[in-house]
């Protein structure tokens, strides 16, 4: 009998403990922990990549402070469901990388830890860091949310020979050169320029940035979503139609999102793309650096320049610290280390992009003449995608209009200013209501 | 457990091991009652933790306002009353509309896919039945897709359907000639079939195996009979095969009916974060509307009103089937 009381009591004793620890007791208690978790971005050509890039400076890192990062680097379509995940849950880890454009809309959450005057000396200053960078680290008159890690921007690559053999002289700088090229370059199966159709993230970064050469914006100064204003609806129309009217990308670009469009240059079947930093995929894709080349990505007409001549969005990645961490010490130590010069050179030199930081910016590794483009677009063309709460589910609601619009298009059904109005009037109204 | 588990036997620990068998000569009554549940306890613990609670958080969530600005701590959400119900069913609104449409989607997705499941698997599970050369290898070949896991499985036929490099177009538009481009299964109306290709092709072999199962309990001999009787193998099927399938035919719709219509790994590994529209089946749509558009309260008023309609379609559907069954029977 008494063994029959003991089994049940351990068996329910036994599911008891089950319960607690299935609830995210987790380990607690320890006065100073000697380990961090890091979630990185995918920021190379594979995870496999990213962990032999990562995994001798986390070294370095144990080896200065005794401090392990355990890492973890996630592909780009889990990363917001895995921070929503660990916000809910609190289980987070102590720091991760966000897409900046994210800044915003993870700020609003609350669970990152805000980035104010301490805890930016912490890691060496606000003063290190670009302008343009940190203008996608938060809401404006906030504490940003993280700071700049890496940066990029959008550039126009060309394929010289294809450009060679339709007789263009010089790579387009304007939207009506960019057009023309492009019917010079579209026959014999191949195409003028690339895209992402599928992709909602990318699709949001070329109709923002024509929403801007239309003197739009997506958001009103006070926040609230504005998706019909003329300038809006022709921006997207603009970019739909360079395949529905002008017929320069090729139909299947509309069912891309894994970067297909990037393989289609890299084998001579399209002669441009917009692209941010490639430059590793093409390489990895077997095309040599020589066979490639870059210019700013198109305006209207003149110079990229501010406003209705900006010509890019601020890419980048951000490091953000999870409010929840138990090290918060040596979370923003990892940090510092991360945005040295030595770290930021080593690492954006790695990754084919330009750091954020300008003492690394000065290293004659980023004068090269394709980040000397991406240097200069940050520093005088970009603008920062806005900065507002719902950021997030503008990426989502907006870039899936365009993706059924470029679906249309693909199909030969016309794609017209009311067509692009009423996707956008229905994107506008998904949007949460305040 | 099987009865020699149970017999008596003057070793404890064998005793012990035979809870619901033949009653232990020493028990207390009130003990021998107790243990069977108390051995369930731990199972039942973790049913409250993994299905339950959920579900009433889930239900408590679709009466508050849960956007991004609460996720940290839901439970400070502010209130809203039936504003997410309300904005769910406004079949006037953008939201109700793509709700409404999504449904019907899935409704019409769902009779399809499990028709086809259910024909496919019944006449492979009968053309199996007989014995012949060959007969283990095609079971096995038949298991396949319910064998393989759905992410890997799905994803090879997304690179399959695309359409300048798939298969499919190879295929139907390179080898047989068929229409004057390749078609695009992947974005526009084709998707929709292309979802139930791939649906169908994963969910039939269940219905096969399910099926299969069921023959072996009709008896051979009235087989026999009927063809002494001179009937042919079509009025055997109707006859006999069919009628004795009858209660394994009842669970099996009725499952491969809430599997369907509530399928996420399908059409999200097929298409990614944005269905077409064509094939916006509504688990999808749902999770679209509370994880990407961060509004986790409409959401979860949408999933409620997804599971009060599954729940009053099983119930009719099951005092259909069983009263059905009864008069049937007597």
């Amino acid at each position: 009998m008494r063994r029959i009381r003991a089994a049940v009591t351990g068996a329910v004793t036994l599911s008891l403990a089950f319960t607690a620890t299935a609830c995210g007791g987790g380990e607690s208690g320890e006065a100073t922990p000697k380990t961090l978790t890091y979630w990185a971005t995918n920021q190379g050509s594979s995870l496999e990549v990213d962990k032999k890039v990562l995994q001798p400076e986390l070294d370095q890192f144990e080896r200065e402070t005794g401090i392990k990062v355990k890492l973890e680097v996630i592909p780009w379509s889990d990363l917001l469901n895995r921070i929503l995940t660990a916000t809910t849950s609190g289980q987070g880890p102590d720091v991760l990388n966000i897409g900046n454009t994210w800044s915003a809309s993870l700020q609003s959450t609350g669970a990152l830890l805000p980035f104010d005057a301490k805890n930016f000396e912490a890691v060496g200053g606000k003063d290190r860091f670009v302008d343009s960078a940190l203008g996608s680290t938060g809401v404006a008159g906030k504490d940003p949310a993280a700071v700049p890690l890496y940066s990029m921007a959008y550039a126009l690559y060309y394929n010289k020979q294809m450009f060679k053999d339709a007789g263009i002289a010089k790579p387009p700088t304007t939207w009506d050169e960019v057009t023309a090229a492009g019917k010079k370059l579209s026959k014999d199966g191949k195409w003028g320029i690339g895209v992402e159709g599928s992709n909602l993230s990318n699709n949001i970064h070329q109709v923002f940035v024509l929403a801007k050469q239309h003197g739009a914006d997506f958001f009103t100064a006070d926040g609230k979503a504005d998706f019909t204003s003329d300038g809006a609806v022709a921006a997207v129309k603009q970019y739909v139609d360079l395949m529905a009217t002008q017929k320069i990308v090729a139909p299947g670009n509309a069912e891309y999102a894994q970067n297909q469009s990037l393989s289609d240059f890299a084998k001579d079947k399209t002669g441009m793309v917009l692209w941010q930093t490639p430059s590793q995929t093409f390489a990895s894709q077997g095309m040599a650096p020589e066979e490639w080349g870059v210019v700013p990505a198109p305006v209207p007409a003149g110079k990229p320049g501010q406003d209705k001549q900006t010509n890019s969005m601020v890419a980048g990645i951000n490091m953000a610290v999870f409010k929840n961490t138990k090290n918060l010490d040596g979370a923003l130590k990892f940090v510092k280390f991360m945005t040295s010069d030595e770290e930021q050179i080593l690492l954006n030199k790695a990754y084919g992009s330009v750091p954020p930081v300008k003492g690394a910016q000065k290293d004659p590794a980023f004068s090269d003449p394709s980040l000397t483009v991406i240097r200069d677009t940050l520093a005088g063309s970009a603008a920062a995608l806005p900065q507002v709460p719902e950021e997030s589910q503008f990426e989502t609601v907006v870039g899936t209009a365009v993706k059924e619009l470029f679906a249309d298009a693909a199909a030969g059904r016309p794609v017209t200013t009311e067509s692009v109005r009423a996707k956008l009037e229905k994107a506008q109204q998904q949007m949460p209501k305040k | 457990m099987t009865r020699t588990a149970v017999a008596p036997t003057s070793d404890p620990a064998v005793r012990k091991a035979a809870p619901g068998g033949a009653p232990a000569p020493r028990r207390s009554g009130r003990r021998r009652i107790a243990l069977p549940y108390l051995l369930l306890l731990p199972a039942l613990l973790l049913e409250l933790l993994v299905h339950l609670i959920p579900m009433l958080m889930g239900i408590g969530m679709s009466f508050k306002e849960l956007t991004q600005f609460y996720i940290r701590d839901w439970s400070s959400a502010p209130w809203a009353g039936l504003d997410n119900f309300a904005v769910s069913i406004d079949f006037d609104a953008p939201v109700g509309q793509a709700l409404l449409k999504s449904f019907l989607t899935t409704c019409l997705f769902t009779v399809l896919s499990v028709a086809l499941c259910w024909f496919l698997g019944t006449a492979a599970a009968i053309f199996l039945q007989e014995e012949f050369r060959g007969r283990g290898i095609l079971r096995t070949l038949f298991l396949v897709p319910y064998a393989l896991p759905v992410y890997t499985a799905v994803i090879t036929w997304a690179f399959m359907f695309q359409r300048d490099n798939g298969l499919i177009n190879h295929v139907l538009h390179d080898q047989l000639g068929i229409g004057d481009s390749p078609a695009f299964w992947l974005i526009g109306d084709n998707s929709f079939w292309a979802l139930l290709v791939v649906s169908v092709w994963k969910g039939w072999p269940f219905a096969f195996l399910t099926v299969m199962a069921g023959l072996q309990n009709i008896p051979r001999d009235m087989y026999e009979a009927a063809a002494l009787d001179g009937a042919g193998v079509l009025k055997q099927i109707r006859h006999i095969t069919l009628p004795s399938l009858r209660p394994v035919n009842q669970i099996l719709v009725l499952v491969l009916f809430l599997w369907t219509f509530n399928d996420f790994n399908t059409p999200f590994v097929l298409f990614g974060e944005a269905a077409p529209e064509a094939a916006d089946l509504i688990s999808l749509h749902i999770y679209q509307s509370s994880f990407q558009t961060w509004n986790f309260g409409t959401g979860s008023a949408m999933s409620v009103l997804l599971l009060l309609f599954l729940l009053v379609v099983t119930g009719v559907y099951l005092l259909l089937t069983t009263r059905g069954r009864k008069t049937s029977d007597v």
